[in-house]
């Protein structure tokens, strides 16, 4: 692992909080990414090997629905994380995620980084916990839109 | 205008003469019932206040804010005719002063001043009559609005009917009232008078069973707005906006237009009720839904939060809202209630009514 | 009412100047009729025989359709853009009316009513304020914004504080006033967009308007923001600001409820404390207002 890579582990806001440790423990497991722009960072029904730290540019969550093409359900930009279904089996991945400009990213080995929870509980501890904030950031935001706040609500 | 005697109420109404005030007339009210007896006493004020108020008369239930019509290719306002006869009333109650005073800040002392209002209120004459005969209902004393009166009349008179004879102490407060007063034959009220004056409504004062705590009032609903109380009320309030109407100082009112085939328009007030559903629609339904929100609104802004909009109370213990409730629900044993089980979960900021 | 009904009444001569006393309005011309979406409809007006109005950004008017009713609309026009605008969205007989309104037809206007954003138009260039203002809207609710980041955006220029535009809207055909958002962003604003529901040709973001903060760029703790949309928007959009480090009392808030006079006579537009016609629409998410919004009616 080299000293640039941990730094930039470090400075993702995925990582505000965690220790020392957790930080060199979770870099020896990444490496940088680039993806050019409509290009796959995961897709649907692969395997889910792969834990995404965005530095840069916009990605597309999707799914594909025969006759309305690929359909846009969320997006996500630097400082968020893509996937997570690498932490719970089948470790398959359930969407389509796509970058939509030039997406920089630290790439995390998602058997690596298992194995590394499993062995430091502390680690485990400290990624769930990371992972659980940022599910129930999403959790809340997709029921908010559930409510369809600005559709048209009208009694008649 | 006077109290006068109407299918078994005491309500406002047009007074030529002393014969048309309700002689010998008393009542008996209790939380939804009221009752007129009479009694050989010659007493003219021997009662407590009806369901009529003389919010009517300065705020009618129904008013044209103007028409509007089509001439040529204009369209014209007109304003309706308001030279109406001046207004004099006798026999107001102290509370129904204090209730004016209260309407005067919402519609004349506000940013906007509502000129319909004003113009009856600036040339009004009032002639008050301090309470003696309170009903079970009333709780003006607690409220400091009554049973006497000090200010804000030309003339107030206190009715006293004893071994020394049925006659009436005037105390001036206007030119006015001095100009009237000059025309009756009168002497100077000696001390036995005034002894009698004062007892009489230290009297009334005393038999005032209900009150409210009026320095407390406004800061325990301000923190008591989520209270199981609410719901208690709730499944006894029927939302039939009774108390709005005989309520002196309720002032929602709805404004709406109607038009005909010429293309002339009428735009008109309209009295409203917060017990009404539409009364807070907002495209896609209403805010105040249930019924336990819409008794909230209606008891919190009387109570509480009046004291925010227009630096007073919005009640004046007249005691109506409690006499004419169908189900007979009794705002002074809700305000109870909810004192016994204060819920003080939330800090708010002081109301300028807690002293 | 039917645009029969409405070319009836169009006036060649003038009609009398109205009294805000007696809830009479002043009879106003649609000059110009904006379809900004579907269901959304800017109406620019002018006065027949009055002065025109003058006002500050985030004030309403009481509009009326002849015949039909008075409702509550913000300008979105700015003070300085010279013209009085209402952007309307079609939900009920009045609004429905207003926005089936041509170009010519008699529309009546009382106002301005209530409290605006705060947007002074500086003299000097020293008086300017530097901080950062965040404007989040959803849906219709840039319409009372745009006369506010339109003035910002002016002053921006001058040497004002930075302005970011955040806009969340249901899908892209809901999203406003598309051509100022482009001049805002030209002149230096920074704008993002996002939907909640995505169509194949939309490129942009994908979600709750909340998710446009975090990478904004602004400096939370040295900062202002006005919020307008749906209330459960605005309370979740007040909150995320504050957990930045926003200052609560720095958070401006647009309030809607029932009105029928705006003039603090009908008692409608209660909330809490407040009238909303008086003491409203536009109050500072802190304390109270935080509670009030939460508060269970039901």
């Amino acid at each position: 692992m080299s000293k640039a890579m941990r730094d930039l582990v470090e400075v993702h806001p995925f990582m505000t909080s965690m220790n020392e440790e957790s930080i060199e423990l979770v870099s020896g497991c990444a490496r940088n990414a680039v993806f050019a722009p409509g290009s796959l960072l995961c897709a649907e029904g692969g395997d889910a090997d792969t834990f995404y730290l965005l530095r840069r540019g916009q990605v597309s969550i999707s799914v594909h629905i025969p006759g309305r093409g690929s359909v846009v359900i969320e997006t996500v930009g630097a400082g968020d994380v893509v996937g997570w279904s690498w932490l719970v089996p089948p470790y398959r991945w359930t969407f389509d995620a796509r970058a939509m400009d030039d997406v920089g990213c630290i790439a995390i080995d998602g058997a690596c980084l298992r194995v590394k929870a499993l062995t430091d509980p502390s680690l485990g501890f400290a990624l769930l916990s990371k992972v659980s904030v940022t599910l129930l950031e999403r959790l809340q935001a997709t029921r908010m839109r559930l409510l369809d706040l600005y559709g048209d609500h009208r009694v008649q | 205008m006077g109290p006068t005697l109407r299918d078994g109420a005491i309500v406002p109404g047009p007074v030529n003469s002393s014969k048309d005030l309700p002689r010998g007339v008393h009542d008996l009210q209790s939380p939804g019932s009221y009752r007129v007896m009479r009694e050989d006493d010659g007493e003219i004020f021997g009662w407590a206040v009806g369901p009529g108020s003389w919010k009517n008369e300065y705020f009618p239930p129904s008013q044209v804010m103007w028409r509007s019509e089509i001439v040529g290719d204009t369209l014209v306002f007109r304003q309706p005719d308001r030279s109406h006869a001046l207004l004099a009333i006798v026999g107001a109650r102290p509370c129904d002063v204090a209730a004016l005073r209260i309407l005067d800040h919402v519609l004349e002392e506000g940013v906007h001043r509502d000129s319909r209002y004003s113009e009856r209120r600036d040339s009004n004459f009032i002639a008050v009559v301090e309470c003696a005969s309170p009903a079970d209902t009333c709780f003006c004393a607690s409220m400091k609005s009554g049973p006497g009166i000090d200010e804000d009349f030309d003339v107030a008179l206190t009715e006293l009917n004893d071994e020394l004879g049925h006659r009436f102490i005037a105390r001036i407060g206007s030119p006015r009232g001095a100009d009237v007063l000059s025309s009756v034959s009168t002497r100077p009220a000696n001390e036995l008078d005034l002894e009698a004056r004062a007892l009489l409504l230290e009297t009334a004062s005393r038999a005032m069973s209900r009150s409210l705590p009026f320095d407390e009032v406004a800061n325990l609903l301000a923190r008591n707005v989520e209270h199981p109380r609410w719901l208690d009320v709730a499944e006894r309030c029927l939302s039939c906006g009774n108390c709005t109407s005989v309520c002196p100082t309720c002032f929602c009112s709805d404004v709406h237009d109607t038009t005909d085939t010429s293309g002339a328009i009428e735009r008109r007030r309209t009295w409203s009720s917060c017990f009404d559903l539409e009364h807070s629609y907002l495209h896609g339904g209403s805010v105040h839904e249930s019924s336990s929100s819409r008794y909230r609104q209606w008891m919190t802004h009387k109570l509480s939060t009046w004291w925010d909009q227009f630096d007073s109370t919005g009640c004046v213990g007249c005691g109506r809202c409690i006499v004419w409730c169908p189900v007979g629900i009794d705002i002074t044993e809700e305000v109870a209630a909810i004192a016994a089980h204060d819920q003080a979960r939330v800090a708010v900021p002081s109301r300028p009514g807690a002293s | 009412m039917s645009s029969d009904r409405t070319l009836s009444m169009r006036p060649s001569s003038v009609a009398p100047r109205g009294n805000l006393n007696d809830l009479t309005p002043i009879v106003h011309r649609v000059v110009e009729r904006i379809g900004e979406t579907n269901d959304i409809t800017t109406l620019v007006l002018e006065p027949l025989d009055a002065p025109s109005m003058t006002f500050r950004c985030g004030q309403f008017n009481m509009l009326s359709a002849f015949g039909v009713g008075e409702i509550a609309i913000s300008m979105s026009s700015a003070p300085g853009e010279g013209t009085l605008r209402h952007s309307i969205r079609d939900v009920g007989a009045v609004s429905h009316a207003l926005c089936q309104s041509r170009v010519g037809d008699l529309v009546g206007v009382r106002g301005p009513f209530g409290s605006d954003w705060l947007v002074e138009s500086a003299s000097v260039e020293a008086d300017l304020d530097p901080r950062d203002t965040i404007v989040v809207a959803g849906g219709i609710g840039l319409a009372p914004l745009r006369g506010a980041v339109e003035e910002l955006v002016r002053a921006n220029e001058r040497g004002g504080g930075r302005v970011f535009v955040l806009v969340g809207a249901r899908e892209p055909s809901q999203i406003v006033f598309r051509a100022d958002l482009d001049s805002w962003r030209a002149r230096g604003a920074k704008v993002s967009l996002t939907v909640d529901l995505a169509t194949p040709e939309w490129d942009g973001r994908v979600g709750l308007v909340t998710t446009l903060l975090a990478d904004a760029g602004f400096d939370a703790t040295n900062s202002r923001a006005m919020l307008c949309g749906p209330e459960v928007m605005m309370r979740f959009t007040a909150r995320a600001l504050v957990d930045l480090g926003m200052d609560p009392e720095g958070i401006l808030v647009s309030l809607e409820r029932n009105m029928q006079c705006g003039v603090g006579w009908c008692g409608h537009c209660q909330l809490g404390p407040f009238l909303l016609c008086r003491d409203g629409p536009v109050v500072p998410y802190a304390g109270l207002v935080s509670q009030l919004l939460t508060q269970r009616e039901r």
